[in-house]
């Protein structure tokens, strides 16, 4: 009897486990990654590679060095969903040194010198971001044009070869604001759409809308699966809409419309991926629904207003700050309690 | 039958629920085991005093146990034989301590007492309650929390529904399914005493969807009893765990929540569960003290069965009834989800005792290693309480009880849900009862120190009040000594004038005692204030 001399009840338990919740959510990431891979070529692989090993391999060492079980906390998955974000929120064709920098910051900083899993206040995918778009903005902020080989963009991540112009071009939204304020008043959101046919698709940015669209269709067969509720989500994408409805129908000519917005940026992946992360997130039920609510307006006022092309980043790490407070003002009455509220 | 509406508890999990193993066989009455261990403490409350010494010959129902006080139930010789001695003996709890037990060894006679049977709808309802806790009638469901102390309704509420609780939701466990199929209709005329006592509106009785055979059981005795049971009705409900739990079945059937800490009466409902509701009607109309009960015997078995046990029968020879396989390594008393391993198989079967489960490590895989909390709120989700069990871990890992008291620690009814779904495989549960039992012990510590307090408080107002009383007797004896003087003298004087000096100099002593005396009595009551019971708590 020994063995099962301090085990308790319950005798039963689910067949659930960190590493399957990890699993599950890199498995929703596959029909984004494909849809990335297939509008903008190969690169984006070759970044998964270089994340997932870097982090596998940052994790590793800094567990060794925190004399953690190296088996049981690298085969949780966990520090794979944090290169997959990364690869995915990073420029397919930056260099390879910027995302390693991206990678190790995140893993050992923002994850590992926190205590590691469970432990970390920030997002580490979304500090990686926001530590590179801070230091290395016009590297951060090209996107890979259409229809690019492996061979071309490779080297671009390399540096192998001397840098191509129609490697790369602005994102949508960057192309929306600069185009807007170069105009000045006779810009409208229309006149810069018509002027850049190429990049602007029939809701976002061309081909970048179907990736959007397919990190939606991931992030809903997670809300199926019970790995995420639909709370984050819903108030994200309920947060962005608001806000960019009101202002579009205030003024049409100086704020593209709300579907734009939804499909345009990070608002998908940041609304069922990393918004969603349960360490950083808010935990209640109205706790999410503010938390991500805030980040929904803050994505929208970066984005719109601010100096960044895409706010996802800051959004999230501003609200990831608020958590504490949130989770302690919006603790749900008990059983029985429903008159009387937690102060 | 009309169409209840029911409602929802946030929460829940569906286990497997394993119960088909044990219900395909009949109630079966277990052979005579070789002794029999009798715990005297068997309910919620005092701990009866024993009634029995070594060697005396008890019959079977006889009382052995006197219930000690108002929370506290009687206990029963289970057969006839002769008391080997009354002592520790292993008990049948998770700390593996011992308990103070009648140890009976069978004479194979089983010869019953007289009974007393009464016809209970004469008496008198403090008569009844008397009886309930003379024939040892406690709830069965495994709070063993003393019947009779349950049968008074709130005096300002009226009672609107009674519970009669047959949900039995533990995965594994089906003795109130196999009770309710064959002993139906005295089910419910047990509940009906309890109707006749406590007067509710309605009689529901809850029933998991997964055993209709006993619904439908229930359904034709009720029947069959016609109008006197008019407002019982049987109510099936959704298979979700812990809907068998008092305050769950009630918010399903009623819609009403039970605040920790409240009288369920006090929202004008009560609860029994079946095998309660049964065993008082054996009490009261068959004259029958409560000395058996249905035990489920099933897991790494060959034969999962359910047997009518006598208390105090040793659980390793119970468990032998169905034939554990090799690899069994130990007795689950209860179910997996609530239940516990017996530390020692010898332990006896107790009132509470409604399954016994061989383990094997094939049927409850071990725990994995416990991961860091990911916050992922799973917990949260199915917590039936509505707690976050995930804030009260983090608080009760670092031992900061003050914010898991913050959290509603004492709402957790451990019915296991949070630690069935976590995916960090965190015995969520383990750490609540560490939490519960270091703030009970803070508790008790600071009582302890309280009546530390006011006894040495009140030791220095003794002390201080008999130096008081020792200078007034003084004072006293001076002042009567001093008139006792004052008066010879007076006497003297009118004789003789040569003591003049002396009668002069006794009214000053006798006036200074007297000013002594009253200075001592103002001061007195300052100091007799302190408490004036000070070992009260």
């Amino acid at each position: 009897m020994t063995p099962m001399e301090f085990s308790t009840s319950p005798y039963l338990l689910k067949e659930v486990s960190v590493q399957r919740v990890m699993l599950q959510v890199l498995l929703a990431l596959l029909p984004g990654i494909a849809a990335h891979v297939w509008f903008f070529g190969p690169a984006l692989l070759v970044q998964l590679a270089i994340t997932t090993s870097a982090a596998l391999l940052a994790e590793a060492v800094m567990l060794k060095v925190r004399g953690r079980p190296l088996n049981m906390f690298l085969s949780d998955l966990s520090v794979v969903v944090t290169a997959w974000l990364i690869a995915l929120t990073f420029p397919s064709i930056a260099p390879w040194w910027l995302t390693l920098i991206g990678t190790l910051f995140a893993v050992v900083v923002g994850k590992q010198l926190y205590g590691g899993l469970g432990q970390n206040p920030f997002n580490p995918a979304m500090v990686a971001f926001a530590v590179c778009i801070v230091s290395f903005p016009a590297l951060m902020s090209q996107w890979p044009a259409e229809g690019q080989n492996l061979s071309a963009q490779v080297a671009s991540i390399f540096g192998t070869a001397p840098k191509l112009d129609g490697l790369s071009s602005a994102t949508p939204l960057d192309v929306l604001k600069t185009g807007l304020k170069l105009g000045g008043d006779e810009a409208s959101v229309s006149s810069v759409m018509a002027a850049h046919a190429n990049t602007f698709g029939l809701m976002g940015g061309h081909g970048l809308e179907w990736v959007a669209f397919a990190y939606l269709l991931g992030g809903l067969w997670l809300v199926r699966e019970k790995i995420i509720t639909w709370h984050i989500p819903t108030a994200f994408l309920a947060g962005i809409s608001l806000l960019s409805t009101a202002l579009w129908l205030f003024n049409s000519a100086a704020f593209a419309n709300p579907l734009f917005h939804l499909f345009a940026g990070g608002t998908m992946l940041g609304a069922f991926f990393i918004a969603t992360d349960p360490v950083t997130g808010a935990t209640t039920p109205r706790g999410k629904l503010i938390f991500a609510g805030s980040v929904g307006v803050l994505v929208y006022l970066i984005r719109v207003f601010g100096g960044y092309p895409d706010g996802v980043a800051f959004a999230v790490l501003l609200m990831n700050i608020c958590v504490p407070l949130i989770d302690l003002y919006t603790q749900p009455p008990v059983f029985g309690n429903k008159a009387k509220r937690k102060k | 039958m009309s169409v209840l509406q029911l409602f929802k508890f946030k929460g829940g999990v569906k286990p497997a629920t394993n119960k088909t193993q044990s219900v395909t066989q009949p109630i079966t009455t277990a052979p005579m085991p070789s002794v029999l261990a009798v715990p005297l403490h068997q309910s919620v409350g005092g701990t009866p005093r024993p009634l029995v010494q070594a060697g005396d010959k008890v019959l079977k129902g006889q009382k052995i146990g006197e219930a000690d006080g108002w929370v506290s139930a009687a206990v029963h010789a289970p057969t006839s034989g002769t008391v080997r001695e009354v002592t520790l003996y292993p008990a049948a709890h998770p700390s593996g301590l011992s308990a103070s037990s009648v140890i009976i060894e069978p004479d194979g006679e089983d010869r019953w007492i007289e009974h007393a049977p009464v016809d209970y709808k004469n008496l008198a309802p403090e008569r009844i309650r008397t009886l309930l806790q003379e024939a040892g009638v406690v709830g069965m469901g495994g709070a063993v929390f003393p019947t009779h102390a349950k049968t008074q309704a709130s005096r300002t509420v009226p009672m609107e529904e009674m519970i009669i609780n047959g949900a039995e939701c533990e995965p594994f466990i089906t003795c109130d399914d196999l009770l309710m199929r064959e002993r139906a209709e005295e089910v419910l005329r047990g509940a009906g005493i309890f109707r006749d006592l406590l007067m509710p509106t309605r009689v529901l009785i809850g029933i998991e969807d997964n055993k209709p055979e006993a619904a439908a059981a229930m359904r034709v005795a009720l029947e069959k009893l016609g109008p006197d049971f008019a407002e019982f009705e049987v109510v099936a409900v959704p298979t979700l765990y812990p809907a068998g739990g008092a305050k769950q079945l009630i918010r399903v059937l009623t819609g009403k929540e039970v605040p920790n800490g409240t009288r369920s009466t006090d929202m004008g409902v009560q609860c029994f569960n079946v095998a309660t509701v049964y065993s008082a009607w054996r009490a009261l109309v068959h004259g029958e003290p409560l000395i058996s009960r249905i035990v489920t015997v099933t897991g790494n078995v060959e034969e999962p069965r359910n047997y009518e046990v006598l208390i105090g029968a040793p659980m390793s020879e119970v468990l032998a009834l169905g034939q554990p396989n090799a690899d069994t390594d130990g007795i689950l008393m209860g179910g997996p989800m609530m239940g516990f391993l017996v530390p020692d198989m010898s332990a006896p079967v107790v009132k509470a005792t409604n399954c016994l489960i061989a383990h094997s490590p094939a049927l409850f895989p071990p725990n994995e290693p416990e991961m860091p909390c990911i916050r992922c709120g799973s917990c949260a989700e199915v917590c039936p309480h509505e707690l976050q069990p995930f804030e009260l871990y983090w608080h009760a890992r670092s031992k900061n009880f003050d914010k898991v008291k913050s959290f509603y620690i004492n709402d957790c009814i451990e019915c296991g849900c949070c630690s069935f779904v976590c995916p960090s495989h965190i015995p969520l549960v383990q750490y609540f009862r560490f939490a519960k039992s270091e703030i009970w012990a803070q508790n008790q510590d600071k009582r302890n120190a309280d009546e530390a307090k006011s006894r040495f408080e009140f030791k220095q107002y003794r002390e201080e009040r008999d130096k008081q009383e020792k200078a007034e007797k003084l004072a006293k004896a001076a002042a009567v000594q001093a008139a006792k003087k004052a008066a010879e003298a007076a006497a003297a004087s009118s004789g003789e004038t040569t003591e003049a000096t002396a009668i002069e100099a006794d009214p000053k002593k006798a006036a200074i005692a007297a000013a002594m005396a009253r200075a001592a009595a103002q001061r007195a009551p300052a100091i007799a204030t302190p408490s004036a019971t000070p070992l009260s708590e």
